[in-house]
């Protein structure tokens, strides 16, 4: 399709948006009754296939009513959180049935999803995970515990990757199932982080069963189909930021909206901590007078630079992508510069609070703000990929240097050595 | 503010890096460092008449070629890619930039030109005893005798002060003090009371000289009393203009590691498969590419005098200037004893990259230039 195409038929699919907009949307309805509405209408996720609610559009033209969505103050489908990654891996994998059963219920934000994929015993290394799943002629029946787990406390279904073979590598034996939450044999417990919240849980499953009809793909594909949930998790946390600022208005719908955000929101909302709050630094150096003390500003001066370049970065990358050009090794390094910020950051922060550094909550420095900077942003260099793991993937990936020998992927992962989990 | 280079200057770049591949070898870097004049006039004069680059950022009115600050940083990265020997910074960075600036309209006639066209060296002469590089230093006077000046007093660390033919001196009118009183002077080679010699440097690709001026006559470049503020944005631009000469050369030493790292075997594997060479090379390219990305912002601030500049161009100064340093450190590391040799090649980047970082402001001092310049 050329530009002009492109263009002309963005324009028509903005017009027709709009124009369904003005004849449908309706602040004081439920939110419920719109997203059904919604859904029905095709616009709700226009980029999906026509046949599942969507008008099958490209990415681009998906985004641009999306945009027409918001500029009215259109409330959206329950299109965050884990919920994406789901749909995103029930599109691509899932039968008629799978997408027919979860899909819509999903969209409406009636069903709330959870991701079971880390584990204690398997990190960095989840093709290491040793949940099982054996089928005892009518049910697959599950085994083990998995951690990190965002909203499960709250959420109908899960997203499971386990193994169900241990006589082939590790890759290779891994199947992919969609499991009922509430059910015997699932317990979701908090797992408190070291900053005092509790954003994740922990699971253990204890014979907890899934029909058959639940898997996911083939027996064996489980890694495949968690390639395809991982490769979306970048567009997930993009959603978030940009849905938080749609919850303003008056009516109805937006009450029950903010209910949905708050609820999806509570486990972030010590995120901005853990970035480092670079956004503070001068204004507190300059209110505890440590602005005048020239160490003081060499340490926030090299968080500004760490902070300044990794953000002129992602705006050359992103300016390369419009030119169409194709994508250098710097596309790879947001997350490792991230972590960088954040630690020179926490150290600033330390050097500026002084010794209120020494405590923290009410006593603390700006209210609690900074300790919690100091106790959260060692999470920037662990949670999504450690910074080791990015190094590995931007030296092989990236800069082309010669993978590591492996000793795990060659022979059957019964022989492979693995953690032992006490419980 | 953009941050991507247009096709054509994707183009140029092209250009200049095959002179430079072409002009620049190492065997020729090696030949002019140990030379007392430090560049090859054929190879100044094929750059000057074939590419115009002496005059890249000079208006056309003046006999330059007319383009933008971002064209001048383009010739300057790949500059320092090449380890290019030639008095480009000095001229073109330096001496054009701050008559441009601070000249009245004769003078840039009079004195672009000759520039622009390779024909007259020029540099700044800023420094004077080992302290720093502001203005605010100068001790070195200018008295007015008749239409003119003499100057008395010494300058130092100036790069390429032994072959300029035309010299732009900072002067204090005697009794003032501070950035008060200070002055723009240009004195020619062989102006009388005038000493030029050579100073052992460093780094053998930046040839620096220290300078004595005796009653030495000189002419008010622009408005007497008027450096103290005209130097700083100079300065600035100066700072962004370094800032692209160092990426290219960091830019070289990320890839002369990754290279060894995939040529040398030890322990039966490539040294490149081992972590610990991995990850200080994912590190060096974080650290490049961060650098890169502060130079061309910085660039483009400067070609659209952006208000953030003096805070932009301390920041990238600095990033670059421990970018290099680091990037040379881990690319000699990398290659382990042979990097500490003299026949590797290593060590010319290193020592380019030690010059950079103290030329016009450590990272220390740009650090602490881009707090107190910050506004949000």
């Amino acid at each position: 399709m050329n530009d002009a195409t492109t263009e002309q038929s963005e324009h028509s699919i903005r017009t027709q948006v709009r124009e369904w907009i003005d004849a449908n949307w309706d602040p004081d309805a439920s939110l419920l009754d719109w997203r059904n509405k919604l859904i029905d209408s095709g616009w709700g996720c226009a980029a999906w296939p026509k046949e599942w609610y969507g008008r099958g559009l490209s990415i681009s033209l998906g985004d641009a009513v999306d945009d027409e969505l918001r500029k009215a103050g259109a409330v959206s489908v329950a299109k965050t959180g884990v919920r994406m990654l789901a749909a995103a891996t029930i599109l691509e994998h899932g039968n008629a049935m799978h997408k027919g059963k979860f899909l819509r219920r999903l969209l409406t934000g009636e069903d709330t999803w959870c991701q079971l994929f880390s584990e204690p015993g398997s990190g960095s290394d989840l093709a290491g995970l040793t949940t099982r799943a054996d089928f005892d002629g009518e049910n697959w029946v599950l085994n083990g515990q998995k951690v990190w787990t965002t909203s499960a406390h709250h959420a109908q279904y899960g997203m499971v990757l386990t193994r169900t073979n241990w006589d082939v590598p590790k890759h290779q034996g891994m199947t992919y199932f969609l499991i009922d939450m509430n059910q015997p044999g699932v317990e979701v417990r908090p797992l408190k982080q070291m900053n005092g919240h509790a954003s994740f849980n922990e699971i253990f499953f204890t014979d907890a069963k899934i029909a058959p009809e639940f898997m996911l793909d083939k027996e064996g594909n489980g890694w495949k189909v968690a390639m395809t949930t991982l490769a979306h998790e970048r567009r997930l946390s993009d959603g978030l930021r940009s849905w938080g600022k749609s919850e303003k208005g008056e009516g109805r719908i937006y009450e029950e909206l903010r209910v949905e955000i708050a609820s999806v929101m509570e486990p972030y909302k010590w995120y901005p901590q853990r970035a480092g709050r670079v956004d503070l630094l001068i204004e507190r150096a300059k209110a505890t007078g440590k602005y005048d003390d020239p160490t003081v500003r060499q340490a926030i001066a090299k968080v500004l630079m760490m902070a300044k370049a990794a953000e002129w970065t992602g705006r050359r990358v992103k300016a390369a992508q419009a030119l169409g050009r194709p994508p250098g090794p710097e596309g790879s390094l947001g997350k490792l510069a991230g972590s960088q910020v954040a630690r020179l950051a926490a150290q600033a922060h330390t050097l500026i609070a002084g010794n209120d550094a020494l405590l923290t909550g009410d006593d603390g420095a700006l209210g609690g703000i900074i300790s919690e900077v100091l106790v959260s942003t060692p999470a920037e260099s662990i949670a999504g990929g450690t910074d080791e793991i990015q190094r590995n993937i931007i030296a092989e990936r990236s800069l082309g240097l010669p993978k590591e020998p492996r000793t795990d992927v060659d022979r059957p992962f019964r022989d492979v050595p693995r953690n032992t989990v006490t419980e | 503010m953009s941050f991507t280079f247009s096709n054509e200057q994707e183009e140029f770049r092209l250009i200049v890096r095959r002179f430079m591949d072409d002009k620049s070898p190492r065997t020729e870097v090696r030949k002019l460092m140990d030379s007392e004049q430090g560049y090859d006039p054929t190879v100044w004069q094929q750059l000057s008449v074939e590419l115009g680059l002496p005059g890249i950022h000079i208006p056309e009115a003046y006999g330059g070629q007319g383009f933008g600050f971002v064209e001048l940083c383009i010739v300057l990265e790949e500059m320092g890619r090449a380890l290019f020997c030639a008095p480009y910074f000095s001229a073109t960075a330096l001496a054009a930039t701050t008559i441009i600036h601070a000249g009245t309209e004769a003078q840039k006639c009079a004195l672009l030109p000759g520039i622009a066209s390779g024909q007259t060296l020029a540099t700044l002469a800023l420094s004077e005893t080992n302290q720093d590089w502001l203005p605010a230093n100068t001790e070195l006077s200018a008295t007015p005798a008749g239409d003119n000046y003499l100057l008395n007093g010494e300058k130092s660390y100036v790069v390429d002060g032994h072959i300029a033919d035309l010299l732009i001196v900072v002067a204090r009118t005697p009794g003032s003090t501070g950035n008060n009183g200070l002055s723009l002077f240009t004195v020619a080679a062989d102006a009388t009371g005038l000493n030029r010699r050579l100073l052992k440097s460093l780094d053998p690709t930046r040839k620096l000289a220290h300078l004595t001026f005796k009653q030495t006559p000189a002419t008010l470049l622009g408005e007497l009393n008027t450096a103290g503020d005209m130097l700083p944005p100079i300065l600035d631009l100066a700072a962004v203009a370094l800032a692209s000469e160092m990426i290219g050369g960091a830019q070289m030493m990320l890839q002369s590691a990754l290279d060894y790292a995939q040529l040398r075997m030890q322990f039966g594997r490539l040294i490149g498969s081992f972590q610990a060479i991995k990850h200080k090379c994912a590190d060096m390219l974080l650290d490049v590419e961060l650098a890169k990305s502060t130079a061309y912002y910085a660039a483009a601030a400067a070609a659209e005098e952006a208000p953030d500049l003096p805070a932009v161009a301390s920041l990238a100064k600095a990033y670059a200037a421990d970018t290099y340093m680091k990037s040379a450190a881990e690319c000699l590391q990398i290659h382990g004893g042979i990097g500490f040799t003299w026949e590797n090649d290593t060590h010319l980047y290193f020592k380019r990259a030690k010059s950079s970082e103290v030329f016009l402001g450590d990272p220390n001092y740009h650090r602490d230039q881009l707090v107190l310049r910050w506004e949000n």
